[in-house]
């Protein structure tokens, strides 16, 4: 996730999108896009942290998480992330119980608020984190959702 | 093919509001059906949001995102009756996109 796999993105999805306005090729083709797999195939907090460009990340308290404290059906947790941080340009999701860690990673562009919120499934009562990358430093807030029922398995 | 998305895009303050509901099983790959078989992973990998030609907000998606997955998000720049697309596409290269009209505050 470094700047300039972000600049590649960031144009080219642009120039693609144009592309399929301008019925040049269908939205099918337009849409090779890029899913960092190595990234969403990680197991802990800090191989996401690696995984996503970072050597490490430091806690923010400039980073909050709206969440329930407790989240009855684990197949459905609503999480709000917003960040604070001057230049935020990504904000990422992740659980840190749930067979893989990395949940959503959101690309923030300049003039996008450095806020998402989303509805992700959690195994079992985990920590979860939302990592920040700000003008190229990566920053973390934790929060525990305590799960009842758990929404990965069968 | 699936199920248009329902979007919402209002103006709050100089800002777009977008509001998202997908149409999508989320499959984690994990699951097991009634004869004890594996389902597959089926899951929605890019959401990308545009506006006047320029993306306002691109994310990658892991299987851990619900089932018909929510976003909310807000960006500047938009004006009543202009149009926001938001397209997605998932691990099987199933797509789909839909456009909605930015609303009034």
């Amino acid at each position: 996730m470094d700047a300039k796999r972000r600049e590649v993105l960031k144009t080219g999805g642009g120039v693609l999108a144009l592309a399929a306005v301008a019925g040049i090729i269908k939205p099918g083709e337009a849409l090779a896009q890029e899913w960092n797999k190595a990234a969403f195939e990680t197991k802990s907090v800090a191989e996401t942290v690696k995984a996503l460009g970072g050597s490490g990340s430091t806690l923010s308290d400039a980073i909050e998480i709206t969440a329930p404290d407790i989240a009855e059906n684990g197949a459905v947790v609503p999480i709000a992330v917003e960040s604070k941080l001057p230049k935020t340009q990504a904000i990422a999701i992740l659980i840190e119980k749930n067979p893989n860690t990395l949940s959503a990673d959101f690309d923030i562009p300049s003039g996008t608020d450095p806020f998402v919120s989303t509805r992700v499934k959690m195994g079992e009562t985990s920590n979860v984190y939302a990592l920040v990358i700000a003008d190229g430093r990566y920053f973390h807030a934790v929060k525990e959702i305590k799960v009842t029922i758990g929404g990965c398995g069968g | 093919m699936a199920d248009p998305m329902r979007i919402r895009a209002n103006m709050t303050g100089d800002k777009v509001e977008v509001k998202v509901l997908m149409s999508h099983d989320m499959e984690t790959g994990l699951r097991k059906d009634a004869q004890g078989k594996i389902i597959p992973a089926h899951f929605i990998r890019n959401v990308t949001v545009t506006h006047a030609g320029k993306t306002v907000l691109a994310a990658q998606w892991g299987t851990s995102v619900s089932r018909n997955p929510f976003l909310h998000f807000r960006f500047r720049g938009g004006r009543p009756g202009e149009k926001v697309a938001i397209t997605w596409l998932d691990n099987k290269g199933e797509n789909r996109t839909d456009e909605a009209v930015i609303a009034g505050g």
